[in-house]
């Protein structure tokens, strides 16, 4: 094993620190009983209290959830059949899908938005909880279609043919070898689409109508419109959410199995 | 890699193939379609789309005033970049090559801020950085300053936000190019008596090269875009390409001037992820 040189490592521990104090700071300053500044005044959980007492946050913390869960479950559902085509139909004119794959995630966000914005407004389709969900699929689709294929090339192929060789059809080797194999994946994809969608914010701002306000939309009018350390208390909770969610994703990808039979006996 | 014979997909999977793709097409392809339609009609009276042929969008975007807005929005992208690789390389290398059982402790740290709201993160440096922030506040109990300095809605503001925005994305592929190269080859620099600065600039940088790309594009391109940091940290003073199209969208109400800024925008992209797969293959070939 390569050690790795001391002025390398200080410095990579220089940059883990910047990656962290912002976080730090904002965890801190929601305990923070001031009410202006950042001076510390004692330590308070009045700020966590008067969140839990907005209506208007609560609400929005639901549609949040409510739009990851949608857009989520529809994207695994568009996504498991993209990827097992795409991974099967390799190289038969299925180019023209994987560039239609790859191009929502390289290109910024906003032109995202705005194209959407005017498709949905030029058709008189409703701004609300339909176009976010459409908006999130069009990410999240492309998302969950880059993970699955990649667990997929790693799939042992035998199996798939042992099952063929045995008789089974292709639904039961679906169903009883393909996704068992992928289910690790599966439960990546969908932590990773869920919290992508949980955090964004450039599309749904520009497709979201009124009565369809979103967790990121909330804090950004909060922030916007006079800053109270209640923002540092929602963003505090943000942040161990988040934290919770990359927990979990390790878990899943620690239980990657090697045979199809694997993940039903450990569960 | 699977290898069914193609009849063989079950029906249901055939239909998530064709919806997945219908989905991109209408919701995703044909809204550019439209942004380009639209770019070429004229404003309406009261903010609507004329379907009246013109240039006159494109036109503007002659105007050297555009012309400083986007060049500055790719001073401000590459810069991001630059200062991404600067910084995220040598974590990258401490992750790739701590033993098994840190590495993961690491990634994780390292996955944590990828996996928090921009929003939130962004939200923290305006906590630091503004005159009654953080920073002000430790520098004047240090003595080091008796007035506060005016750090927020500045450019140095946009640019710290925007390097802590989009550092994981230069990280991640960075781990994944160190970790690719056999620490023989390291071994092998030292053994031939390398000092450890020519030994990365021989070894250990050139083979991450595929790193750099992948994260210099995945920095690059939502920078080049970014609207919330440069909305929140520079205060919306002065545009970016893309406070300039969310302002011309939602408070000027001018779409097809706004579709024209966003082809442009769109071209750029479009003209690097050519640049960049060109010099690539063109390296894989040899």
């Amino acid at each position: 094993m390569i050690r790795v040189p001391r002025s390398v490592g200080i410095s990579g521990l220089l940059v883990l620190m910047f990656l962290y104090l912002p976080v730090m700071v904002l965890i801190v300053l929601s305990f923070n009983a001031s009410t202006m500044g950042v001076e510390w005044k004692g330590f308070s959980f009045q700020w966590y209290e008067k969140l839990l007492a907005d209506r208007s946050i609560i609400d929005a913390t639901v549609n949040s959830l409510m739009i990851a869960s949608i857009s989520t479950v529809l994207s695994l559902l568009f996504g498991l059949g993209a990827a097992i085509g795409l991974e099967t139909w390799r190289g038969r004119h299925t180019s023209w899908m994987n560039i239609l794959i790859l191009l929502p995630l390289v290109i910024p966000e906003i032109l995202m938005g705005v194209a959407l914005l005017m498709v949905f407004v030029l058709f008189q389709v409703p701004l609300g909880f339909g176009s976010i969900i459409i908006g999130h699929m069009v990410f999240n689709v492309p998302l969950t279609v880059v993970i699955l294929r990649a667990r997929l090339r790693k799939l042992d192929p035998t199996w798939e043919d042992a099952a063929r060789d045995l008789g089974a059809t292709s639904w039961e080797v679906l169903t009883h070898i393909t996704l068992p194999m992928l289910r690790p994946a599966i439960w990546g994809a969908a932590l990773l689409s869920f919290t992508v969608s949980l955090d964004d914010f450039v599309v749904t701002f520009f497709v979201a109508g009124p009565g369809s306000t979103t967790l990121p939309l909330k804090v950004f009018s909060m922030i916007k419109t006079g800053m109270t350390p209640e923002v540092n208390a929602l963003s505090a909770i943000m942040v161990v959410v988040s934290m919770v969610f990359v927990g979990l994703s390790w878990i899943f990808q620690q239980r990657a199995p090697v045979s199809p039979t694997t993940p039903s006996s450990s569960e | 890699m699977i290898h069914l014979p193609s009849h063989s997909l079950p029906l249901p999977l055939k239909c998530s193939f064709w919806a997945a793709a219908l989905l991109l097409i209408v919701f995703f392809l044909f809204p550019l379609l439209v942004v380009f339609g639209v770019s070429l009609a004229s404003r309406g009276l009261y903010g609507g789309v004329e379907w009246v042929g013109t240039l006159e969008n494109y036109r503007r975007l002659a105007d050297p005033l555009l012309g400083m807005i986007f060049l500055r929005s790719i001073l401000f992208a590459s810069m991001t970049t630059l200062v991404c690789a600067l910084v995220g390389f040598p974590l990258a290398y401490a992750v790739a090559r701590v033993s098994q059982r840190w590495q993961l402790v690491f990634l994780t740290l390292v996955m944590i801020p990828f996996w928090t709201n921009f929003l939130v993160r962004t939200y923290a440096w305006i906590l630091i950085l503004r005159a009654d922030g953080v920073f002000n506040s430790l520098l004047i109990q240090l003595g080091v300053q008796s007035e506060p300095l005016s750090l927020l809605f500045t450019d140095f503001a946009v640019g710290i936000g925007l390097v802590y925005g989009y550092l994981p994305f230069m990280v991640l592929p960075l781990i994944v190019a160190i970790e690719r190269i056999p620490p023989q080859l390291e071994e092998a620099a030292y053994d031939l008596y390398a000092s450890m600065g020519g030994m990365f600039r021989h070894v250990i940088l050139p083979l991450s090269k595929p790193g750099f790309i992948a994260g210099g594009v995945l920095v690059f391109i939502p920078s080049l875009g970014a609207f919330i940091t440069p909305y929140l940290l520079g205060g919306g003073q002065k545009m970016l390409i893309g406070t300039l199209i969310q302002q011309e969208f939602l408070i000027s109400r001018d779409w097809p001037f706004g579709s024209a800024l966003s082809f442009g925008l769109m071209g750029i992209v479009l003209m690097l992820g050519f640049v960049v797969s060109r010099t690539f293959l063109g390296r894989s070939a040899r």
